[in-house]
């Protein structure tokens, strides 16, 4: 399989804290990959250094063959690459319809083409992933009106809107019910094998990664810790400190 | 009573009150003539709400200086009416054409340079542009300084000039009521919303943020220019502080009409400036010597008991009635 992102010794500093030091981490095109670590690991750093959110200290980051370090957030997106946060963030003013609309390709288009283009109406890919999420009935609801876990489907949902070929999901469970998780977890298998859609997957809750990711990285304070397939992981013993607190 | 009042409203189609609205619009310098100028102004009080609410209301960005543009029109258009040598007639359409396009390059400027700041610190930047325009303006010698400028006479008979700018300024209010109204109803429109709603977010879904607020405020700055032209020779005298840059009359009033209004929406702006400038216009009469206090008075229960506006509140009581819950 090629790689989709390839990223390369990444170093991010905040003043003296070091965020991210010389971090490695390669997706494949096609696979779900999952990014686990403790609290304060640099995870959503991770995630902001790829997305060109600031300026890196020191490491490239490939997305598709082309160098994407130093480009801005805007051109990224458009080039195929999109997260979501741990924060939820919708529109939360606008309906669950428009948030979707305003989510799609043609709305990343320039200031004439979005002139050229209805508002709303109907919009059968955006009913469909909206269905997809389970949030159909809501569509005509103010989304600053849905749950935060709700909110959370919908940010999901805007994310597959705009047809990424990589979705970057920071902690995608996080406030979600339990009885929910499973059926979240069905979602993104079947975003990775209906739509085609390559996953990069934050996620503390042990049970849900190790059931999703083909391949897993752990960082702890800032510096990959371990790279593999889940049961090797799992069973690192570096990794089991990290997390248990051997130190 | 009051539900039932609104249902009404509500169940008049769009386009009869179009209609109605146009007719009666159409019909009013004939039947008040003397009203015809504070008619005028009312339009002008319309097409402010209405310029103002593109950023204030859509965009999510407050503008207290948009007053600059409308200032830029006054004198883009006056300064071609002197010294162009052309007739009247020629020399003002060839005037409000410079004051449009001015005021649109000059809020490309602006944009350029301050659309990249936000929330508080977006409103302080605006109040003072248009602050300091008024003084630039005060002293600069070639548009009048502070002894400002004395539009040139209208040609026609007594009494036309009143009817005349009317009809200008009413046509200028419904080109920009109709330009928003196709504005607000294409994905631009939607992508203004979303910039309101979360900029960063918006800006991590790929959209032209930057772009999109530099165009926004560019249109509503066409039409502040072009009411700011036609205003100046209707007034016939335009001074630097008190009609061409009045950040704390027409500045002030502007945010005030389409906050009564409701922001972000089509037609709350409108009604903003109608119920706001009749009610002004009835301090100054019944109430002289206590109007700026009523004035005053009146922005406090703005304030405070229709913060989200007519439309906003109108839509609130509804679907406080359909049971959902807020």
């Amino acid at each position: 399989m090629t790689l989709l992102l390839d990223v390369q010794n990444v170093t991010k500093r905040f003043g003296g804290v070091t965020a991210n030091e010389s971090v490695s981490l390669q997706v494949r095109a096609g696979e779900i990959a999952g990014l686990i670590g403790p609290n304060g690991s640099g995870k959503s750093t991770l995630f902001g250094a790829i997305m060109g959110a600031f300026p890196l200290d020191g490491g490239e980051v490939m997305f598709n063959g082309a160098a994407i370090s130093h480009i801005r957030v805007g051109p990224i997106v458009r080039s195929g690459l999109v997260r979501t946060y741990q924060q939820t963030r919708i529109y939360g003013d606008m309906t669950c319809m428009e948030n979707m609309q305003v989510s799609s390709r043609a709305s990343q288009g320039n200031v004439l083409s979005l002139l050229r283009l209805k508002a709303r109406g109907a919009d059968a890919r955006a009913e469909d992933l909206l269905a997809f999420v389970g949030l159909h009935e809501k569509r005509f609801e103010r989304a600053g009106r849905l749950s935060f876990g709700q909110q959370k489907l919908l940010e999901f949902a805007m994310a597959l809107m705009c047809e990424p070929k990589l979705l970057l999901l920071d902690e995608p469970t996080a406030g979600i019910n339990p009885t929910l998780i499973n059926g979240l977890i069905d979602r993104l298998q079947r975003a990775n094998k209906e739509l085609g859609v390559t996953l990069l997957v934050i996620e503390h809750n042990m049970r849900v990664i190790m059931n999703l990711a083909e391949h897993i990285t752990c960082l702890a304070h800032g510096r990959v810790l371990a790279s593999g397939a889940p049961d090797r992981v799992r069973n690192d013993p570096r990794v089991l400190d990290a997390y248990l607190g051997a130190h | 009573m009051i539900d039932m009042f609104l249902d009404r409203v509500r169940a008049v189609p769009e386009w009869a009150l179009l209609v109605g609205l146009g007719l009666i619009a159409l019909a009013a310098p004939f039947v008040v003539p003397s009203l015809a100028t504070q008619l005028a102004m009312l339009w002008l009080m319309v097409v402010f709400a209405q310029t103002w609410d593109v950023l204030g209301g859509q965009l999510g960005y407050n503008s207290f200086g948009n007053v600059i543009f409308f200032g830029i029109g006054c004198y883009a258009c006056a300064v071609v009416q002197r010294d162009s040598g052309l007739p009247y007639y020629d020399a003002l359409a060839l005037g409000l054409l410079f004051a449009a396009v001015l005021a649109l390059v000059s809020a490309l400027l602006f944009g350029a340079a301050l659309l990249g700041i936000r929330g508080h610190y977006f409103a302080i930047a605006t109040l003072g542009l248009g602050i300091a325009a008024g003084e630039l303006a005060a002293g600069w010698d070639y548009i009048g300084a502070g002894s400002g400028l004395a539009m040139p006479l209208f040609p026609g008979a007594l009494g036309s000039r009143e009817l005349f700018f009317y009809y200008v300024m009413f046509a200028i209010a419904g080109a920009c009521f109709f330009t928003l109204r196709w504005i607000y109803g294409t994905r631009f429109g939607l992508a203004m919303n979303a910039i309101r709603d979360d900029e960063d977010k918006a800006e991590a879904m790929g959209l032209h943020t930057t772009a999109i607020k530099t165009v926004a405020w560019a249109i509503s700055a066409l039409f502040l220019g072009l009411a700011g032209g036609v205003a100046g020779n209707m007034l016939g005298f335009i001074d630097p502080r008190d009609v061409a840059f009045s950040g704390a009359t027409f500045g002030v009033w502007m945010v005030l009409m389409a906050i009564l209004g409701g922001k972000g929406t089509l037609w709350g702006p409108v009604l903003g400036a109608v119920i706001f400038h009749i009610t002004k216009e009835f301090f100054w009469t019944y109430l002289l010597g206590w109007q700026r206090v009523a004035l005053g008075l009146l922005i406090v229960v703005i304030v405070l008991y229709f913060p989200q506006g007519i439309m906003g509140w109108a839509r609130a009581r509804q679907q406080a009635r359909a049971g959902v819950a807020t």
